[in-house]
């Protein structure tokens, strides 16, 4: 069970694993996560679903590595399994509730942040399936921290890129190039960023003047990913949710950001095994 | 004329010794004292012990057998009505259950029921002994969903009649709140549990852990597709609540579920576990409840300074007796009509103390509790850097709402009959998930039922 059959690094510290999980493949939809664990004594870790083979029975997650876990993760080999790998969990994207009539002429640009890239890759590939226009920007800190380029291209209508330092495609954040695209008079009718929460944050304030509706994925901590614990609490319009089961997304304008990213360094001080080489933006 | 003898005092863990670690604090009856103890029972014809047991065990009978030191014998009479002994023995609330009812507690003690059965299934455990009579398979597949003592009681029932059984789970380990919920001293894992439910597997029950029902698979695909011919839902009430007051989302509030799932199933008190968790050093814990007392008994050990904040008196305290006096043996600070109004942060959004205000018990309500009001103008500041809410859980709704036809009720409580029969034909229901948060023998209680019930309907 839960037998990794490929494995591939997409940059030293980002791996992409498929995985065996027939269960899991034949019912996963875009927007969903999953939780596994490494090894007997490993903590459960969310990860967002990033593909799924029906057929194969394979899911397919992408992991970066920040901490001890997310390390043991990407060390486990092609042949190995994960000893548990449960899901789906959450709620599936609200477009998946859509029918054809709902989506065609509806266009949807997504913002991917570094490691973003691949939870937002299964959304945008099922909305190109289904006809609909897609734009996507991914922004990433150089050109060795991309990810998926190729894979996404070939399921959106007009793939943007920019780094921070300018080594592919333009310099600059993705909130400059979305005001960019939004100024030069591009419409779209929905927009989903996926990222670090601290760009959720500024994309949320960047889309905010053109009344661009947005939805966010929360990456909160978690423990169970089934209600039980309320780890992943985050507060929406006003009300407390459970990210896990009430999300992980949901509209951007409702959010509290700041005690999101406050709550997500709870265990900072804690993490048996602070790594700080390898903590690369999660999160930051 | 009966042994006119005092209750035989159980051995227990220092106080001082056992506030530092996870080892179980009652040591329990050895077989001269569990002899001994079973020669105050008065063998009474109309025993009024076994009506308030919900299991109906056949007290003086088992206890009778142990007085002979046939022990093998009354685990017999004990196996015919309740599956998870050992558990039972060591959790139940039998101070208003089998003990509360005993004619001795009249005028004296009653006789150490809950004791006594541990030991016989403790006995029986060491001793290898397994009551595996089953029937011949009938290749009927039924679906159980939840690993707890509901869907373990429920399954093992089953599996004797014949039933190809598989129970489904959402965490990676069978148990429930038996493992996830009650700490290791009071209940301990590899010792107690995992032999209960290596005895379910030893039945021919399947377990898939890792799978959530309304998401993985639902109710109807494993019907349709899966050919479960029949279904029991023991999904137990796990949701957990908060009071929805200022500050509850600060770094340092977290739920008892959480701070016990990290400490219990996650094993954060051992360092070779990878799961964190956060202790501070002083810990206020909301609530009155086994939960409350587990939350709070657990962070002790973990090194904190604790104190429980509960809106009414001691005498109204709903957890067991026994539980409520080991915290306080072991250094728990009680504060009674006390509720929290506000927790307070720091600068960098961190708890640094819970304002609280004092309460009275007002006029009895239609229950007859008297309901606390707060007293204006009483509040005052706790120092505290982390707070556990222990207010009580509510069942997951994700089934209900992935299973059309079953209804629920306003609590989101599966509705169900005495059988645990619900709205939908050959689905049924039980424990926690039905009566909201109760206790560990009901929960059995009502999958024993259930089993029955199943095997009726299906047979017919
Ligand atoms: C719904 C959801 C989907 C996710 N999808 C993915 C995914 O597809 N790929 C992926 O690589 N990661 C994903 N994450 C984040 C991933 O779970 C965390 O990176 C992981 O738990 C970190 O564990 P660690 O032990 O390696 O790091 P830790 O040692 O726990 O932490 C290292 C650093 O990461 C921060 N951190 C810890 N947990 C999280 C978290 N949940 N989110 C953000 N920062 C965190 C810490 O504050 C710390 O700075 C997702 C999280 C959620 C909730
Ligand atoms: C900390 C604590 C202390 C307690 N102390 C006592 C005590 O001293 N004495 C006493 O009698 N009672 C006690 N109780 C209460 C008692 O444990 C419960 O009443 C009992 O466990 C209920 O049993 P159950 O089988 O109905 O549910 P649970 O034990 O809750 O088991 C339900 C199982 O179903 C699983 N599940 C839920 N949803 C799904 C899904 N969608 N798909 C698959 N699986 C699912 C859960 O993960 C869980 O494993 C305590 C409870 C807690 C939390
Ligand atoms: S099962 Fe519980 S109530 Fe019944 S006899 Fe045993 S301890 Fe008492
Ligand atoms: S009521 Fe007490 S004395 Fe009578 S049979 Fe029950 S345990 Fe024995
Ligand atoms: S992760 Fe436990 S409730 Fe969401």
């Amino acid at each position: 069970m839960y037998r990794i059959v490929k494995k591939e690094f997409l940059t030293p510290i980002i791996c992409m694993m498929e995985v065996e999980a027939p269960r899991l493949a034949s019912s996963a939809q875009p927007g969903q996560f999953l939780i596994v664990r490494a090894h007997e004594k490993g903590e459960r870790i969310p990860l967002t679903i990033c593909d799924y083979n029906r057929e194969k029975g394979t899911v397919t997650i992408v992991t970066q590595i920040v901490g001890a876990s997310s390390r043991q993760i990407c060390h486990l080999e092609e042949g190995e399994s994960f000893v548990d790998f449960v899901g789906p969990l959450g709620q599936p994207s609200e477009f998946i509730h859509m029918n054809d009539e709902e989506l065609r002429g509806k266009r949807f640009i997504f913002i991917a942040g570094g490691l973003g890239t691949a939870p937002v890759y299964p959304q945008v590939k099922y909305l190109h399936s289904r006809g609909v226009k897609v734009d996507v920007i991914i922004g990433a800190k150089g050109k060795d921290f991309l990810i998926m380029e190729d894979r996404m291209r070939a399921v959106c209508d007009n793939l943007y890129i920019c780094t921070d330092d300018g080594t592919a495609g333009k310099k600059g954040l993705v909130t400059d190039m979305l005001k960019e695209l939004l100024d030069s008079g591009e419409k779209y009718d929905q927009s989903v960023a996926i990222g670090p929460m601290i760009m959720m944050k500024f994309v949320m304030l960047a889309a905010k003047p053109y009344g661009l509706p947005l939805i966010v994925s929360l990456n909160t901590l978690m423990v169970d990913g089934t209600g039980m614990c309320g780890a992943c609490r985050v507060t929406i319009g006003g009300k407390t949710k459970f990210a896990c089961v009430d999300g992980p997304e949901f509209d951007a304008y409702l959010v509290d950001f700041d005690e999101a990213m406050r709550r997500q360094g709870m265990y900072k001080n804690i993490e048996k095994e602070a790594d700080h080489k390898c903590r690369i933006g999660l999160g930051e | 004329m009966r042994n006119k003898i005092d209750r035989v005092p159980v051995r227990e863990q220092d106080p001082a010794v056992r506030a530092r670690n996870f080892e179980e604090v009652c040591y329990g009856y050895n077989q001269e004292e569990a002899m001994l103890e079973a020669s105050r029972c008065l063998n009474c014809k109309k025993p009024s012990c076994m009506e308030a047991c919900p299991v109906s065990i056949k007290i003086p009978d088992f206890v009778s057998f142990v007085e002979k030191g046939d022990f093998e014998g009354a685990a017999k009479v004990i196996s015919e009505d309740s599956s998870l002994p050992a558990i039972c023995g060591r959790v139940c609330p039998q101070e208003s259950q089998c003990e509360g009812s005993c004619i001795l507690g009249k005028k004296g003690q009653p006789v150490a029921i809950g004791k006594l059965e541990r030991f016989v299934a403790d006995w029986t455990r060491e001793k290898g002994i397994r009551f595996t009579d089953k029937k011949p398979a009938n290749g009927i597949k039924v679906a159980v969903i939840g690993s707890g003592p509901s869907g373990l009681a429920c399954a093992s029932d089953l599996a004797k009649l014949g039933y190809s059984v598989t129970i489904f789970e959402v965490l990676h380990k069978a148990g429930g709140v038996l493992e996830y919920g009650i700490p290791e001293f009071r209940l301990p894992k590899e010792k107690v549990v995992k032999p209960e439910i290596d005895n379910v597997r030893a039945l021919g029950v399947k377990f898939e852990t890792n799978v959530v029902v309304g998401r993985t698979v639902t109710v109807d695909y494993l019907m349709e597709k899966e050919g479960f011919k029949a279904v029991y839902i023991a999904s137990g009430a796990g949701l957990p609540k908060f009071m929805n007051i200022p500050g509850e989302n600060l770094n340092g509030v977290v739920s008892a579920n959480e701070f016990l799932t990290r400490n219990n199933l996650m094993k954060a008190y051992d360092s070779d576990y990878d799961t964190p968790i956060y202790v501070g050093k002083k810990v206020a814990v909301v609530g009155g409840g086994n939960v409350a007392m587990d939350a709070a008994r657990t962070a002790l050990r973990l090194g904190a300074e604790v104190t429980i904040v509960y809106r009414r008196t001691e005498k109204e305290l709903p957890a067991r007796l026994e539980e409520v006096h080991h915290a306080k043996e072991e250094g728990i600070t009680f504060r009674m009509l006390t509720n929290p109004v506000e927790v307070l942060g720091d600068e960098k959004g961190w708890v640094k103390g819970l304002k609280c205000i004092k309460m009275e018990l007002g006029e009895p309500d239609e229950s007859g509790r008297r309901s606390p009001v707060a007293i204006p103008g009483s509040e005052f500041d706790i120092d505290t850097d982390v707070v556990i809410m222990s207010l009580g859980t509510s069942p997951n709704p994700l089934i209900a709402n992935t299973t059309p036809g079953l209804e629920q009720n306003r609590k989101g409580c599966i509705v169900a009959d005495a059988d645990g029969a619900t709205t939908r034909e050959f689905v049924y229901a039980g424990g926690d998930a039905v009566t909201g948060a109760a206790t560990v023998i009901l929960a059995m209680g009502a999958g024993r039922k259930a089993a029955a019930a199943i095997d009726a309907k299906l047979r017919r």
